[in-house]
């Protein structure tokens, strides 16, 4: 039996008693054999696989529930619109945030990040204003402040990290000034596994009125998220890194600053009235949610929600650090290999170099071993450059993986090991 | 060991992996291109010295996986001394044999020692690693502006 066909309350068993195997077995796709080894997926940073039960809910709404929402004077119409709306109140409880209409339906977490940089940003910044983001900030919290920079002269300033892969909050404290017109850092870093410590940042922003952004892409499938004790402006997530299908995201917002900023995107769905000579914006949140939205992705995600609240936010991170532990362990015995980013507050991603073999090598030879990991420089090219390596081997653990997973990763950088020494004498 | 993974790394691929030949600066050189592959962060400087429509020298600078670096290696050891004009068909050459199915006998011969490269052909995320240095080859062959980078996106 799939523990989603168990009662909810399974959420709340002590981590021994979860019946982590039959978890695995809820995510059809973990079966299957390539080059007939077991598949051990360990790219979940990248993006996560998903449960039946997020797949058989598009399925489901696609067959029996399919319609344009907030539109249609019909019966499904009517179910459509109240499917899509009790999913944002699901997100709503999921993050803990104030109020529904502070939840917006963006594309993933970048156009979350890229909508905050354009629409509240753009508009308000000017030369000489700084915009502080971290060292271990991905691409997507990288680039458009860049463009934000481009656009009104404002400046980008990095915090800088130590050798474990930490953000430095002597540096933080000292960058923080009148010039800083928001903080934008991500919550959990996809290339090290580094947890921010956000709740001490926001605060120290908040001390000299700065808004701050969590780029919470890697965090909300890890940690729990609780926006109102954190009081951050705005946070952002994707829903394929969090069970949940491709091609939605969200952006939560205070709904001072939400209120006070501009249209992202203009089009149907986000106006009261429209003339050829001028038109008047709807409230929110769908101001910001221009078109059709991805209105099953949005049941996915729902789905994918629900599916982890089953099993337990707090029986998931544990089982996490579970596995990080246990892989830390079995690859620090591993000959020749250095781990990239030593945090003390770490979540499941290992960042790895081995002495024999270059990132890419390495990738090939365990995908041949049925080991899918990452290799490269996890679009953040600035934290590769910080630690002096041009790509990293990038193992990521999600909670339906276990010590087997973790047993043939080693297994097969041996394997590595040994073609790449034997033959180089 | 499966045989497709024996091919990728054949022992030639390893040994110029790890201790690729002419990896250096050329002084004085007619053309330096560089070449950079974006997925993976692998970035090479290639410089040729061509004299009288002929390449005098050869050499690069870079870091990256075994197949790119082997590639290198085994590329500017062989366009030595070459001409321009057979350079130019040894890239065609080399570009049938990493793309092709099943290159013809006539090819590999041709090769030679750069047929070693041909078990990319099962790894197609990796043939960009091998043609690499061929691309910035060809760039500068085509006195392509070598301001600009060459990359295999």
């Amino acid at each position: 039996m799939s523990l989603v066909d168990r009662p909810a309350e399974h959420g709340s068993l002590p981590l021994n008693k979860v019946d982590w195997p039959a978890i695995r077995r809820d995510f059809p796709l973990l079966a299957q054999k390539p080059y007939n080894k077991p598949l051990a997926y360990l790219d979940n940073a990248a993006t996560t696989q998903k449960p039946n039960s997020v797949i058989d809910s598009i399925a489901h709404f696609y067959r029996f529930d399919n319609a344009n929402v907030h539109r249609g004077i019909y019966q499904l119409s009517e179910r459509a619109t109240a499917t899509f709306e009790a999913a944002r109140d699901k997100i709503q409880c999921f993050l803990n945030a104030r109020l529904r209409e502070e939840i917006i339906f963006v594309r993933g977490a970048t156009e979350a990040i890229n909508l905050v940089a354009q629409s509240y940003a753009r508009p308000r910044f000017k030369s000489g204003d700084e915009i502080l983001i971290s060292a271990i900030e991905h691409h997507s919290n990288i680039v458009p402040w860049q463009m934000v920079c481009k656009q009104t002269g404002a400046q980008l300033k990095v915090i800088p990290i130590n050798d474990n892969g930490e953000i430095m909050l002597d540096s933080y404290q000292a960058l923080l000034s009148e010039k800083t017109k928001i903080v934008a850092i991500t919550h959990l870093s996809n290339a090290l596994g580094s947890i921010a410590p956000v709740q001490r940042m926001i605060t120290m922003a908040h001390a000299r009125g700065i808004p701050v952004l969590l780029d919470g892409a890697q965090a909300a499938p890890h940690l729990r998220i609780n926006l109102q004790a954190l009081d951050c402006e705005f946070y952002t997530f994707s829903s394929h890194k969090i069970y949940g299908p491709t091609g939605v995201g969200v952006l939560y917002g205070k709904k001072s600053y939400l209120d006070a900023m501009e249209p992202y995107q203009g089009g149907g769905e986000m106006i009261s009235r429209v003339s050829f000579e001028s038109s008047d914006y709807n409230g929110l949140p769908y101001k910001f949610e221009a078109g059709t939205p991805n209105i099953a992705g949005v049941v996915g995600l729902a789905a994918a929600l629900d599916y982890i609240n089953t099993i337990g936010l707090d029986n998931i991170c544990q089982r996490e650090q579970q596995l990080l532990d246990y892989a830390t362990k079995a690859l620090e015995q591993t000959a020749g290999l250095r781990i990239i980013g030593q945090a003390k507050h770490k979540a499941s991603i290992i960042s790895f170099v081995l002495d024999s073999a270059h990132p890419h090598d390495i990738s090939t030879i365990l995908d041949q071993q049925g080991v899918a990991i990452r290799a490269g420089h996890h679009c953040a090219m600035p934290v590769m450059t910080r630690f002096n390596v041009p790509a990293t081997a990038r193992a990521s653990f999600s909670f339906y993986n276990n010590e087997s997973d973790i047993e043939q990763l080693v297994q097969s950088l041996r394997l590595v090991n040994k073609i790449f020494t034997i033959k180089n004498g | 060991m499966n045989d497709e993974l024996r091919a990728l790394y054949q022992e030639v691929i390893i040994d110029h992996g790890r201790r690729p030949r002419n990896s250096k600066k050329l002084e004085h050189p007619s053309c330096t291109q560089e070449g950079y592959n974006p997925l993976c962060g692998d970035r090479l400087t290639l410089y040729l010295r061509i004299d009288d429509n002929r390449i005098i020298d050869a050499s690069f600078e870079g870091e990256g996986c075994a197949i790119s670096m082997a590639a290198s290696s085994l590329m500017t050891e062989r366009i030595k001394n070459m001409t321009v004009t057979e350079a130019r068909q040894l890239f065609t050459a080399f570009q049938n044999l990493v793309t092709q199915a099943e290159p013809p006998d006539n090819i590999r011969e041709y090769l030679g020692k750069l047929s070693v490269l041909g078990g990319v052909r099962d790894f197609p995320v990796r043939i960009k690693c091998a043609t690499l240095p061929w691309h910035a080859l060809n760039a500068c062959l085509n006195n392509i502006n070598t301001k600009q980078i060459v990359s295999t996106e």
